[in-house]
């Protein structure tokens, strides 16, 4: 049956930023795939809630305090994994955040924060993985970027750079590990409402307008794609950054 | 798989050039995830064939022998499918032709017959789809292009002008079907063991030079084609519009690297003496 490529029983799956929003979504939608989930952020209550959750759905877990900014953190993960489960198939890079501030006005150390937080935690945790995936020869990556790593948007320029950066990483990191059968893919998110970003989209109208499919992203939007890539279904696709944006990016900003 | 729809349960779905390879590979997949498969081609024998095994997984097929370089054999295929199965849910615009030549010694029929078949043949189906999925208000339209649409690969000239038209056009078509919650998304393939590419995989030699430019190292079958319009057809894609989705083995990323540079095409295809000889 073609559905079964798409199931990932068997597999164990890293994700990172899984306390909320669409972290938490992608952890869900893993266990639902029966994938055994190592849900990983900084914040432990929101990370057991993300474990509890995938038990009530009969799912497997295991909640990770870490913070993927640091490499020491990050190996800690990683051996915490593998000590648990034996192996690493799937990472999902999500952890990342953002806040707005005039390019011209941002300070040194917040340019410092936004990179690190989005942009070297990736290649932090894609290169400490990306070893174990060497060694196992199979392993999917998959990056959760930003339709701002592709379009302009003012007032996050470092966030901006940052997912830009995201994709190039993937397409670099995808040539370095595929003679290894390492695969390094991405989604880039449009305007996704979570717990997070609710401040920002406070006017689902105007949203309505300027999206193409007529609605904000709800996370679960991004989950099929992040089960396509981490699956069998998508073997032969590797550097790749699938858009899931509700056609936002072909659309110019006229009367909106 | 709870939340996560990948089923095609219910659907309708017209794939042309489904007699053979990648069309063959997506009208079965279709099929095994629930869809009603329409098959359309040049070749009704060939076609027979692809219904047989739609028939064997449970579904119905309808077979309509179809030119998509005629325009009325893409007007028929659409009336007949919508006489006989009562609606259209998906398109998947597959059937494409290749002519391996340098644009400058491309003559003017070559490059009509590509823009025709590869091109407006995507339109003129889309168009006529899409009046009965804007009824429906709802419909998901697949384009299969190539990788040769985002790069200038040598000797593809006119067939690459019309992939990278294709791209253009499901974005076009994308930004106006969106409003009635119909999505045109894209597949970039790469290298994948049809018909069509014959000449490079069944020689071990060619099949190996050209592999070593895919980072992959190794030629797509079209199943795996087909898995991603599988994706794409289905609710797990309902927020994935006027994308566009490489699945090359990261053929395109090559960029610099100089180990995966070059392209040496086997001797029949070679116009431009080397200077050495």
């Amino acid at each position: 049956m073609i559905m079964d490529i798409f199931n990932l029983k068997d597999k164990v799956a890293i994700v990172t930023g899984a306390g909320r929003g669409i972290g938490k979504t992608i952890a869900l939608g893993l266990a639902e795939a029966e994938a055994t989930v190592i849900v990983v952020s900084r914040t432990k209550e929101q990370i057991e809630e993300t474990a509890a959750a995938i038990a009530e759905i009969g799912g497997k877990s295991l909640a990770i305090t870490a913070d993927v900014r640091s490499k020491e953190k990050v190996e800690y993960l990683v051996d915490l994994t593998i000590n648990n489960f034996g192996k690493i198939d799937i990472l999902v890079n999500n952890a990342g955040g953002m806040f707005s501030v005039k390019t011209m006005q941002m300070s040194e150390n917040q340019w410092d924060v936004i990179i690190s937080e989005n942009l070297k935690s990736v290649f932090l945790c894609s290169q400490a993985v990306g070893k174990i995936m060497m060694e196992q020869r199979s392993g999917s990556i998959i990056n959760i970027a930003s339709i701002v790593g592709i379009v302009a948007q003012p007032l996050n320029a470092a966030y901006a750079a940052s997912k830009a950066g995201v994709i190039n990483l993937t397409k670099t990191m995808a040539v370095d590990l595929a003679p290894y059968g390492i695969r390094v893919n991405g989604i880039a998110p449009g305007l996704i409402i979570t717990p997070g970003t609710e401040w920002l989209y406070k006017n689902p109208e105007s949203m309505s307008r300027a999206i193409p499919l007529a609605r904000g992203g709800r996370p679960e939007d991004i989950i099929g794609g992040v089960i396509y890539l981490a699956s069998d279904a998508s073997r032969y696709v590797t550097g790749e950054t699938i858009v899931i944006d509700g056609g936002l990016l072909i659309k110019p900003p006229i009367n909106q | 798989m709870g939340k996560i729809q990948f089923s095609l349960e219910g659907k309708i779905a017209i794939v042309t050039g489904s007699s053979r390879g990648i069309g063959k590979a997506i009208a079965i997949a279709f099929a095994d995830a629930g869809a009603d498969v329409v098959v359309a081609s040049r070749t009704i024998s060939d076609l027979e064939k692809t219904a047989d095994e739609i028939h064997s997984k449970g579904r119905r097929a309808l077979v309509v022998r179809t030119d998509i370089s005629r325009q009325q054999d893409i007007e028929n295929l659409i009336e007949t499918t919508v006489n006989e199965f009562g609606s259209i849910d998906i398109l998947v615009n597959n059937a494409a032709q290749l002519i391996l030549m340098l644009p400058s010694m491309l003559r003017d029929e070559g490059w009509d017959k590509m823009i025709n078949t590869n091109l407006r043949s995507c339109f003129i189906s889309s168009r006529e789809a899409s009046k009965f999925m804007i009824k429906n208000r709802k419909g998901s339209i697949i384009n299969i292009g190539s990788v040769a649409g985002t790069m200038a690969v040598p000797y593809e000239s006119a067939y690459a002008v019309s992939k990278a038209g294709l791209i253009h056009l499901t974005k076009v078509m994308a930004g106006e079907l969106s409003h009635y919650n119909v999505r045109v998304n894209s597949i970039e393939v790469g290298m994948v063991k049809t018909k069509m590419t014959e000449a490079v995989w069944s020689n071990p030699q060619v099949a190996k030079i050209f592999e070593q430019g895919i980072p992959m190292h190794r030629i797509a079958e079209p199943e795996e084609i087909a898995a991603v319009a599988l994706f794409l057809a289905s609710d797990a894609a309902s927020y994935v519009t006027g994308a566009s989705i490489c699945v090359d083995g990261g053929a395109s990323l090559a960029g610099f690297n100089p180990d995966i540079q070059g392209m040496t095409l086997p001797e029949k295809y070679r116009i431009h003496k080397e200077s050495s000889e």
